[in-house]
């Protein structure tokens, strides 16, 4: 039992399915990195995805991102997009976005100025060169470097920021591409309590809109979230549900103790 | 005897370990547990100088070891055995052994029988290419490969990780022994519960980049350790 609410403000209705993995399997050196996995991400969700070390988690997000092949299964976005036959590029632009990590923001710019290189926009050099910003642009800019929590900062250096600002300007930096469905990994790794908290109401705002799914180890962070929590083991699913459920769940416990 | 005082380690902007206190002693094993991603690697890098700390202060055996580089850390007598083993896959079992002389003067340099005592099978396999090992023999050579340096301290990062449970049972019965021997103190990181509570006489637990709860292994609480090791 786990309906999965629409959010307000979310208009793709007709959607089945956002993200969907079907029997996805990927082995390396005969180690089964993915192994039959499935999983179905509606539009509109917010899912967390946790799991032991070596669960899959980065594998996965790999796969989705055409970064790693699968060797078999499907990988569809939006019903009907075979993501599998696409490159690292075209996946972006199709409309995932990717949060490492690590924050890549560029610190000698402004929080502005990051947001608005990273703006969805035509990519040729000379286009690029001879590019005025639009008004409509400019407030898009403003509009998500607000979003984010960072309309105090937006004409200071990105390299002045904390480390929990810089996840956040990265944040937006996705988020003023777009994107439908947003992958971020481990955002909260190395926040302080108060920003893991703000960055679980930020990815909450975050979803009236867009689709998430997030990986996380910080179990704060995930009942703060207070979403679908999908729990990984040896490359497929162990258990999906509310954390209440899976927590609850002995097998669960088990893998988490080792054993 | 190690203690590390109020450590601060961070990768970038981000804070990994917050204020960290850890004791091991000699003779003992201190085992430090937690999910992925709650500092204890981070911590193991800490020690043995993998990564630098910020804050706070590691001693070993009254010597103040917080900034020193890790080659020099290993002369004072710190192996470390890290997660994923990372021995020589190109190197013959023989020649990983011989990695262990770097900290050791010259007429120290050479290796004792024990050691074949401990891991026999590492003596069938000398002449091997250390990559055609096995996980778990692997694990047993980067085991062999820190003690040929005769170690004050100890620390394995996730021995289990991966291994077959004969060879968990075989690396269980090693760390036994070196307690026995009470030459070394012991740092045994682990997320396989019953593993770390079999051989901790003293434990940490940790969460969020803190040491949340701690105490004497006999007196481990289970369904406290517990509800901070599952989610």
């Amino acid at each position: 039992m786990s309906a999965v609410v629409k959010s307000p403000g979310f208009h793709s209705s007709e959607l089945q399915s956002m993200l969907y993995l079907n029997g996805v399997t990927k082995s390396f050196d005969g180690f089964k990195a993915i192994n039959n996995l499935s999983l179905d991400i509606a539009p509109g969700e917010l899912r967390a995805i946790i799991g032991p070390n070596g669960a899959g988690k980065s594998t996965m997000m790999d796969i989705i991102t055409g970064k790693t092949r699968p060797d078999s299964g499907q990988v569809r976005f939006k019903d009907s997009i075979d993501l599998t036959q696409y490159d690292e590029a075209d996946i972006a632009n199709l409309g995932i976005g990717r949060k490492f990590q690590k924050p890549t923001v560029i610190e000698t710019l402004t929080v502005w100025e990051n947001v608005e290189l990273a703006l969805a926009g035509t990519r040729s050099v000379i286009r690029a060169l001879w590019h005025k910003l639009s008004s409509e642009q400019g407030d898009r800019i403003n509009e998500v470097i607000k979003l984010v929590g960072l309309k105090a900062k937006a004409a200071d250096l990105a390299g002045s920021l904390s480390h929990g600002q810089k996840q956040w300007l990265e944040i937006g930096m996705l988020i003023v591409q777009g994107p439908e469905l947003l992958l971020v990994d481990e955002p909260a790794a190395g926040m302080t309590d108060q920003e893991t908290m703000e960055t679980a109401a930020l990815l909450k705002e975050i979803n009236r809109e867009h689709t998430i799914v997030v990986v996380e180890h910080d179990m704060d962070f995930i009942k703060a979230l207070d979403s679908k929590v999908t729990v990984l083991h040896e490359g497929s699913v162990l258990a999906e549900g509310r954390l209440e459920v899976v927590s609850a769940n002995p097998r669960v416990i088990e893998v988490y103790l080792g054993r | 005897m190690l203690l590390v005082n109020d450590v601060d380690l961070y990768y970038g902007a981000s804070q990994a370990l917050r204020k960290v206190n850890l004791s091991a002693e000699t003779g003992k094993v201190t085992c430090i547990l937690g999910r992925n991603g709650v500092g204890k690697s981070s911590l193991a890098r800490a020690i043995t100088g993998r990564h630098p700390v910020r804050g706070g202060s590691i001693t070993l055996n009254g010597l103040d070891i917080s900034s020193m580089a890790p080659a020099d850390r290993a002369r004072a007598g710190i192996a470390y055995v890290p997660q994923g083993r990372e021995i020589f896959s190109q190197l013959t079992v023989q020649e990983n052994l011989y990695t262990g002389y770097a900290p050791l003067k010259r007429s120290q340099r050479h290796i004792s029988p024990e050691i074949f005592d401990l891991f026999p099978v590492l003596k069938s396999m000398l002449k091997r290419r250390g990559g055609d090992l096995s996980g778990g023999q692997q694990q047993q050579l980067a085991i062999a490969r820190a003690l040929i340096t005769k170690p004050r301290l100890l620390v394995l990062d996730e021995p289990t990780e991966g291994i077959q449970p004969s060879i968990i049972k075989d690396i269980h019965n090693v760390i036994t022994i070196l307690r026995q021997q009470g030459e070394m103190a012991i740092v045994l990181v682990e997320q396989y519960f019953d593993f770390a509570r079999e051989l901790a006489d003293y434990y940490a637990v940790m969460d969020r980049g803190e040491v949340i709860l701690s105490g004497r292994g006999d007196e481990m609480v289970e369904e406290d350790v517990r509800r901070h090791m599952t989610v």
